[in-house]
């Protein structure tokens, strides 16, 4: 919201402060200004010049020479502008002085443009005539300006050698306030200006509305019905006539301008002018257009169309609240008025609403309409429903004094029954132990009184109706704190009993994860939680998967954003894509995040958060390093056991041939593979990539930090190499699985040494040769111990028939 | 027997001080102190010398031997140790030729500094806690204080999955969460992911981190509050930082509060990083309103609390001088590994 300083200082007489002190004192007694600007900050020995002659310049056509009077001397000023006239009054820059643009109202330059004087095809000119865009401003803002030429000022409105920049009223500062959504009496000039008195200090000075009255009887006009009162608990209503449309005085338009709001004629200025003060929304209804001179406020039907004033059809619903006339609908109830009852020039009698609608309807039927206007951002928050007759009053107050038309007496008040005001217990030293202050009751008593918060004997205090948002205790704690200033609250820390501080065990392992894939040269990367349903697609994943079954999002920022993953791939392979589409080589990354796995479709329940651990990988490295990665990981959790990798994991996405499951304990914990090449081209990688996943929820339970020192070995190991010729398929697991069964415990370790296809070998078999190694950790071996087992062993591998090689 | 001793000693002697290689100093070991050496043959002369000179004898062969054996000894090393050198001249390498690097994975600039908030609160007792991130209406606003009408609804445009469930839009629930469990005193830190429908753009992301913090106690104050947060901006941002608390709203606090700190590059005299302002804002706090501590059944009688909210991506971006939220989720192996 943005207001000028100079309308608030109408209501706080007696303030003083720079624009920063304001700035200041205002953000930190809880009105956040966002920041201020001097309109003008770049003019510069700029006064009201009085044209006495003009005659033509000799050398070109376009120029003409005039002689200014501008109070101290008269100047000559050569100008191009086609519109003045003798007698005209104009803003001039002397020489020396600087405005805020160039006549083309294009972009304001920073530190303004300096003038100087010099001469124009050879004529001397001492200073310049103004333009408004020259003086930083434009057409919208003062209407009365010529769309091409200088501004010209209305004639006796000031005199040669006055400040023109004062007579334009742009010696002031426009302040932008963020208001909280608790705080709707702060999108006022009055709700500001109170609280400056009282951040001040200084007396609040609002105005004070008299209505004269210009006779007859409102009854005679217009009478109104509320049919939905819970959509509307006040609708109050007066009725002007002999109205004569014309434009608002200057200082109307000025406070205007300076917020924001564009200057149109009285009538709408008077409306926006006491939105902009009292934060209450007003709409004026021509009464010619009324039929049946009847206002009847009810809920629209289902798929009535109706056109509102800016000549848009729009379709109503059963739940948005309209202002209808005794045949039809004239107005979207805080919204928007009708084009039916547009005000024209033309218009005699007017009847202006002033209303309080319920807030939380307003807003959401803004939304399902489409159509959020200034009013019904006000209106949304819920406003208070005394204000609503305070702001029809100061309208009527200023038709009388604009000379706009004759209030007619009475008013048509529909209102609900008031709520009570709400009374709050005074307790200071409950206030004084919630902040840790030592504030005394006296002084947040006079804060109090500068928030119009009443105190009785009773110990109660009594808040005013435009402080909804003070509801208990810990409000009026907020109230003291602020007004005593947040920095003056001393700085403590808790002497609360002792607690210890730690990370969760899930959080520890996280954190060894990343460690180990950072060890490993992986980088961590953050991927979005949310894709797009093609995923599946793109991954191979069938119709009818279960990992097709995700949560959707009702209202995603798009398809791409539209389904919770039920799967880390995407993310990983849309990172790698993009490193691999920059050519960065050899990449490493991976993951933490979680997927979410619905519990049942539709979903009724949260689902399952399961965090991922993924890693992926191209260039340099293969499966294999891949693998290593997990089993260094797995070792550094504690989990010492071996791995048995499952080939058949049937992962769509994964290489057939080069996938697999891994499995410990019998849990299959996560995955790995080569990327499919179909699902690598429909990334745009033309590479191999490696992938891992790793499901935290399965591991974490047996993860452990606890290690026991088990020995070293004092007696030496034997080792015993053997070579066989395999067929194809079997597996590398499958043989070190029963060599470790057969090897008992004195079999140490088992390490494939060489593995080879091709020439020397038959077709479709494989060579794979196995060092053993033997220990017992309380004798040495011998030969004739070792051979007992290595016969165990070599039985095994004849009846997996499996040939020895010599 | 002197003189041959003597004489053994002096060919010895002059056979060491002429050996300018290893070999040849061994030659002379074997030829006079080895077992077919020169002075084992003086001592296998013994049986004709008399009994009683036989300790004599016997010493003096010995002091030859030493004798020998120390100069022979110093030779060899001499000559060892300008074999070493002649051999390191010739190992010279060019230190300057590019290091055999291990190729160290890098952490996300987002972890780093969550790991650093971690550790800070973690140090002042505050235990590390996490919560769903699709999270029920009644956690995310309900129960803290914003019923279904709020206007604050609004503000955090929600992802919504149904009626009920929806993408949490703060980390908030997961206090409600912990003090549903009713274990108090309460000092927890929840980070995690939130989101909210913003269209990704430089300064915003549909989906972002926060941290939470909560303390629970008797005799909770707002300079608690402050004194807390102070610390944590020191030990971030440099000790030097100071912190400035404006009143502000939110529903489940009161009083309220955002917190900013003095601008870590200019130190508060205001520069292009802070917009000229010298403060930087950093995070919501404020004292837990007595209404989400009745809904969490806690009775606000006999106990307050504060909490905070941090914007993780806020304090990176600011801390690390990252110009576009969008590069923390690009993962461009270009871009981790600056951290």
């Amino acid at each position: 919201m943005n207001s000028a300083l100079s309308w608030i200082k109408a209501y706080v007489p007696e303030l003083e402060c720079t624009d920063q002190e304001y700035f200041d004192k205002m953000t930190l007694s809880g009105t956040k200004v966002e920041g201020y600007e001097r309109p003008d900050k770049n003019l510069e020995k700029i006064v009201v010049g009085k044209i006495e002659s003009i005659e033509k310049h000799p050398d070109a056509d376009k120029l003409i020479i005039c002689q200014v009077d501008v109070g101290t001397e008269t100047l000559q000023i050569v100008t191009g502008a086609p519109n003045v006239s003798v007698g005209d009054l104009v803003p001039v820059v002397l020489d020396g002085g600087k405005v805020a643009g160039g006549h083309d109202g294009g972009p304001l330059p920073e530190d303004g443009i300096r003038i100087k004087c010099g001469k124009l095809r050879g004529i001397d000119s001492y200073g310049m005539m103004c333009s408004i865009e020259e003086l930083g401003s434009d057409r919208n803002m003062y209407p009365e300006a010529p769309e091409y030429g200088i501004y010209i000022f209305e004639k006796d409105s000031c005199k040669p050698g006055d400040d023109a920049v004062e007579a334009l009223g742009l010696h002031d500062t426009v302040f932008e306030y963020e208001i909280t959504s608790n705080r709707v009496d702060c999108y006022s000039i009055l709700g500001i200006a109170r609280e400056a008195a009282a951040t001040f200090g200084k007396p609040f000075v609002p105005p004070v509305v008299e209505v004269k009255g210009g006779g007859g009887d409102i009854s005679d006009y217009i009478s109104v019905e509320v049919v939905d009162t819970d959509l509307c608990s006040r609708y109050c209503s007066k009725v002007c006539k002999n109205i004569k449309i014309a434009p608002s005085p200057k200082w109307m338009q000025r406070r205007l301008a300076a917020s924001g709001i564009r200057p149109i004629n009285n009538l709408v200025d008077i409306t926006n002018y006491v939105m902009a003060e009292y934060g209450q929304p007003m709409h004026a209804f021509d009464l010619d257009t009324i039929a049946g001179h009847k206002i009847i406020v009810r809920r629209a039907k289902d798929g009535d169309q109706f056109q509102t004033l800016d000549g848009q059809m729009r379709t109503m619903d059963s739940e948005v609240l309209m202002i209808c006339d005794a045949e039809k609908e004239i107005g979207i109830a805080g919204i928007m008025g009708g084009e039916n009852s547009k005000i024209t020039d033309e218009v005699k009698t007017v009847v202006f609403e002033a209303a309080t609608f319920h807030g939380a309807n307003i807003r959401k039927s803004a939304k399902r309409i489409g159509l959020r206007t200034d009013a019904s951002g006000i209106f949304e928050k819920g406003l208070d429903p005394r204000n609503a007759e305070a702001a029809i009053m100061r309208a009527c107050q200023l038709i009388e004094e604009l000379g706009c038309g004759e209030v007619v007496d009475g008013m048509i008040d529909v209102c609900q029954p008031l709520k009570e005001l709400n009374r709050i217990k005074f307790e200071p030293e409950k206030i004084n132990a919630l902040l840790g202050t030592e504030i005394p009751r006296e002084d947040m008593l006079a804060m109090f009184d500068r928030l119009e918060i009443k105190h009785d004997n009773d110990d109660m205090l009594t808040i005013p109706s435009f402080r909804q948002d003070l509801e208990g205790f810990a409000d009026i704690a907020e109230e003291v704190a602020r007004f005593y200033g947040y920095d003056k609250i001393p700085v403590s820390l808790p002497r609360a009993s002792a607690t210890a501080g730690k990370l969760s065990y899930k959080l520890r392992i996280e954190q060894k994860a990343r460690d180990i894939a950072e060890y490993c040269g992986f980088s961590q990367g953050m991927c979005y939680s949310f894709e797009s349903p093609k995923v599946f697609d793109k991954l191979l994943i069938p119709e009818g998967d279960e990992l097709r079954k995700a949560v959707v999002i009702s209202n995603p920022l798009g398809e791409d954003f539209s389904i919770m993953r039920t799967l880390p791939i995407n993310g990983m392979l849309t990172s790698l894509s993009t490193n691999y589409n920059r050519r960065n080589k050899d990449v490493r990354l991976y993951e933490l995040g979680n997927i979410y796995l619905p519990k049942s479709l539709p979903v009724t329940e949260l689902p399952d958060e399961r965090m991922q651990f993924t890693l992926g990988m191209y260039g340099e490295g293969d499966f294999f390093t891949m693998k290593g990665v997990v089993e260094e990981f797995l070792e550094a959790v504690g989990m010492k056991k071996i791995c048995i990798y499952d080939p058949n994991a049937g992962k769509t996405f994964l290489h057939p041939g080069r996938q697999a499951n891994i499995i410990y304990d019998d849990v299959v914990i996560g995955y790995l593979g080569e990327v499919h090449p179909m699902v690598c081209a429909g990334y745009s990688i033309k590479t191999k990539v490696y992938i891992a996943v790793l499901d935290m929820p399965s591991i974490v339970p047996m993860t452990s930090f606890d290690r026991k020192y088990t020995g070293i070995a004092k007696y030496p190991a034997v080792t015993r190499d053997i070579s066989m010729v395999v067929p194809k398929e079997v597996l590398a697991g499958d043989i070190e699985k029963m060599i470790r069964q057969r090897g008992g415990k004195t079999l140490e370790s088992i390490r494939l040494f060489d593995i080879y296809e091709g020439d020397q070998i038959k077709e479709g078999f494989k060579s794979i040769a196995y060092s053993l190694s033997f220990r017992d950790m309380t004798k040495t071996l011998n030969d004739e111990d070792v051979n007992g087992v290595m016969k165990k062993i070599l039985n095994g591998l004849e009846s997996m028939k499996i040939e020895l090689r010599s | 027997m002197k003189e041959r001793l003597e004489k053994i000693k002096a060919e010895a002697l002059q056979k060491i001080s002429e050996s300018d290689v290893l070999e040849k100093l061994n030659e002379v070991r074997v030829n006079y102190l080895g077992k077919k050496g020169e002075l084992t043959a003086v001592l296998k002369s013994m049986k004709d010398v008399a009994p009683e000179e036989r300790p004599k004898v016997g010493q003096m062969v010995n002091e030859t031997r030493e004798a020998i054996e120390s100069v022979l000894d110093a030779a060899v090393k001499k000559l060892e140790q300008a074999a070493m050198e002649l051999n390191m001249k010739k190992e010279v390498i060019d230190v300057t030729l590019p290091a055999k690097k291990l190729k160290m994975g890098h952490r996300h600039p987002n972890a780093i500094v969550l790991e650093e908030v971690e550790r800070i609160f973690v140090g002042l007792g505050y235990e590390v806690v996490e919560g769903p991130e699709i999270e029920k209406d009644y956690y995310n606003f309900e129960a803290l204080n914003i019923p279904a009408d709020h206007p604050a609804k609004d503000e955090q445009d929600t992802f919504y999955v149904n009626g009920d469930i929806l993408l949490r839009t703060q980390t908030s629930p997961v206090q409600v969460r912990v003090m549903e469990q009713g274990k108090l005193p309460l000092k927890i830190l929840a980070p995690g992911r939130v989101f909210r429908s913003d269209e990704v753009d430089a300064t915003h992301s549909p989906s972002f981190h926060q941290i939470e913090g909560l303390v629970i106690d008797k005799n909770i104050t707002f300079a608690d509050l402050k004194g807390t947060l102070d610390q944590i901006a020191k030990e971030l941002f440099g000790a030097d930082t100071k912190c400035k608390f404006r009143p502000h709203h939110f529903p489940f606090t009161e009083p309220s509060a955002e917190m900013d700190v003095s601008c870590f590059k200019c130190g508060g005299t205001g520069c292009r990083f802070c917009k000229g302002a010298g403060w930087i804002e950093i995070l919501g706090c404020g004292m837990v309103h007595p209404k989400v501590l009745k809904m969490s059944g806690i009775d606000p009688e006999e106990y307050t609390g504060f909490a905070f909210g941090i914007g993780l991506e806020r304090i990176t971006l600011l801390k690390y001088e990252i110009d576009d939220m969008r590069l923390l989720y690009e993962n461009d192996d270009r871009f981790l590994k600056q951290f």
